[in-house]
């Protein structure tokens, strides 16, 4: 394994995957307390939209799912706020429709499929030192939206009429969040797959969740996760010759289920 | 002639064909303790998120202490909701939820002082015990105490309640509207509360608006509970009139 640590792609991976699993698990504290979980995989199969659209039009392409997924996102957030739907039926009705517009894209393109399948299911093959400079990108926006956020996130998170006659923004500040996740989406998918992507969002901060006693350690604990399982992930999915997104969520998930049995062991005191 | 702690103008608020407020016009003087009275659907949370501007009204306007609401500090107005709304998912100490009434907004890290402020808020009203306690292990009267606490932190003008004693126990309600009326008395606060109980609407109130949808009455308590205005609102007296007032009193 050391060995394999002086191969480029290797260490490509290991950046991704830690910037990947930061992302996700910082982002999936607020998906997880809004009952979102949901949008995750919405906006993941959005980005396949944009992906096949990619292709077809022989566009790297992430360049193109990034606008296309924000902008489902964005039609998530204002189906939400302007309509009396569930966010849960705006999501599962855009999810459709991108997956849809998805295959009629790729249908038009006849040599389509391992270019759409390494996006469908991830690898670390197909990180390139563009994908890590975009996704540092990300990460460094979040880490600036941060101080900014996180806070009126939070406020939000708890109860958005109480974060209101504090006169916070919450429409905007929704929007805000919306687009950053959409962004993580679509720069996860390369090393996590389309797929997989959701449980990014979802285990790393429901394991926070049943460690934490407030929101702060929660967001703490859940990056800590993110980030380690996505390295023991890496670590097995090279050593094993697995999927790289598949090994990580199975770590993800070994890491929920010790989550678990510590719940039940505070509880039981 | 002082100016109005709550005036409202020809407010009407509609969804669609249904109108859920109608051409209310009402004026409330400082340091005065209001309840408001009506059947469920009369519009009287509503009528708070309104004034609160968590809601926009179709027509009309608000103004608090003769401004607009957005003239007026957030801080001069302290609200607590209908903890039937709280996410009891969301991991929360108590002390961090009454920080959120001293900087409106979610505090990762409290320093000594909003700390110490939080903890007197808590003591105040009696919660002090709970400060490390999660949210989600508290009953609905210790919640409650929690809420009015990140309400008073701030020692708003005026204080918005929104069923603040539901599913409480009759000593813990007592408690909660001794608190209430010590903060009026001693901070000269005014005070807006929906309830649904007509005792303590009647025992606290200096004035009880009885709505439905529309202002129906805006009197003393001896006179906003007589036969008439109760019809009007409600369709009907109730056996709690007769237990408030007696079986002939509407005779």
């Amino acid at each position: 394994m050391i060995d394999a640590l002086s191969l480029a792609f290797i260490q490509r991976a290991i950046i991704a995957g830690i910037f990947v699993g930061f992302l996700g698990s910082y982002y999936g504290v607020f998906i997880v307390q809004r009952n979102m979980s949901f949008m995750g995989s919405g906006l993941a199969h959005a980005a396949f939209g944009g992906v096949a659209l990619g292709i077809l039009l022989q566009y790297e392409p992430l360049w193109v799912a990034v606008p296309f997924t924000i902008l489902v996102a964005i039609l998530i957030t204002w189906l939400k706020e302007k309509t009396r739907l569930g966010v849960d039926t705006s999501i599962g009705v855009l999810f459709a429709v991108s997956v849809a517009l998805g295959i009629i894209f790729l249908s038009l393109k006849r040599n389509y499929t391992a270019d759409a399948f390494s996006y469908l299911f991830g690898s670390i093959l197909a990180v390139q030192v563009v994908d890590l400079y975009f996704t540092l990108f990300v990460v460094v926006l979040t880490i600036a939206t941060f101080f900014r956020y996180w806070q009126r996130w939070a406020y939000a998170t708890f109860d958005s009429e109480l974060a209101k006659t504090d006169r916070l923004p919450v429409v905007r500040d929704d929007y805000v969040l919306s687009i950053l996740i959409a962004v993580t989406i679509v720069v996860s998918v390369k090393l996590v797959g389309i797929i997989l992507i959701s449980s990014f969002l979802v285990i790393p901060a429901a394991t926070a969740r049943l460690l934490s006693k407030t929101f702060r350690s929660m967001t703490f604990f859940s990056v800590i996760i993110g980030i380690s399982s996505s390295i023991i992930g890496l670590y097995f999915s090279f050593a094993l010759d697995l999927p790289t997104g598949a090994a990580i969520i199975i770590i993800q998930t070994i890491l929920f289920l010790l989550g678990i049995a510590f719940d039940k062991i505070l509880k039981s005191n | 002639m002082s100016v109005p702690a709550i005036e409202i103008k020809q407010l009407t608020l509609s969804f669609s064909k249904y109108v859920a407020l109608d051409n209310i016009n009402l004026s409330i003087e400082e340091n005065s303790f209001i309840t408001i009275v009506g059947p469920n659907g009369a519009g009287k949370s509503t009528l708070l998120k309104v004034i609160l501007g968590i809601i926009t009204p179709t027509i009309g306007e608000v103004l608090l202490y003769g401004k607009p609401l957005q003239s007026i500090s957030p801080k001069d107005i302290g609200y607590v909701p209908q903890i039937k709304t709280l996410d009891r998912t969301f991991p929360a100490l108590p002390i961090e939820l009454v920080a959120t009434g001293i900087k409106g907004s979610w505090i990762g890290r409290l320093n000594k002082s909003e700390y110490k402020k939080a903890l007197e808020a808590l003591e105040q009203v009696g919660a002090k015990h709970l400060e490390r306690r999660p949210l989600n292990k508290l009953s609905g009267g210790e919640l409650q105490r929690v809420y009015l606490a990140r309400a008073v932190v701030r020692e708003p003008k005026l204080l918005i309640l929104d069923e603040p004693a539901t599913g409480i126990d009759y000593i813990g309600e007592t408690d909660i509207y001794k608190i209430i009326d010590e903060y009026q008395n001693t901070k000269g606060a005014t005070v807006l509360m929906v309830t649904h109980d007509w005792d303590a609407a009647y025992h606290h109130a200096d004035f009880i608006l009885l709505m439905n949808r529309s202002l129906i009455c805006f009197e003393k308590p001896d006179k906003a509970f007589s036969e008439a205005c109760l019809r009007q609102t409600f369709g009907h007296v109730g056996h709690k009139h007769d237990m408030l007032f007696g079986e002939h009193s509407h005779d």
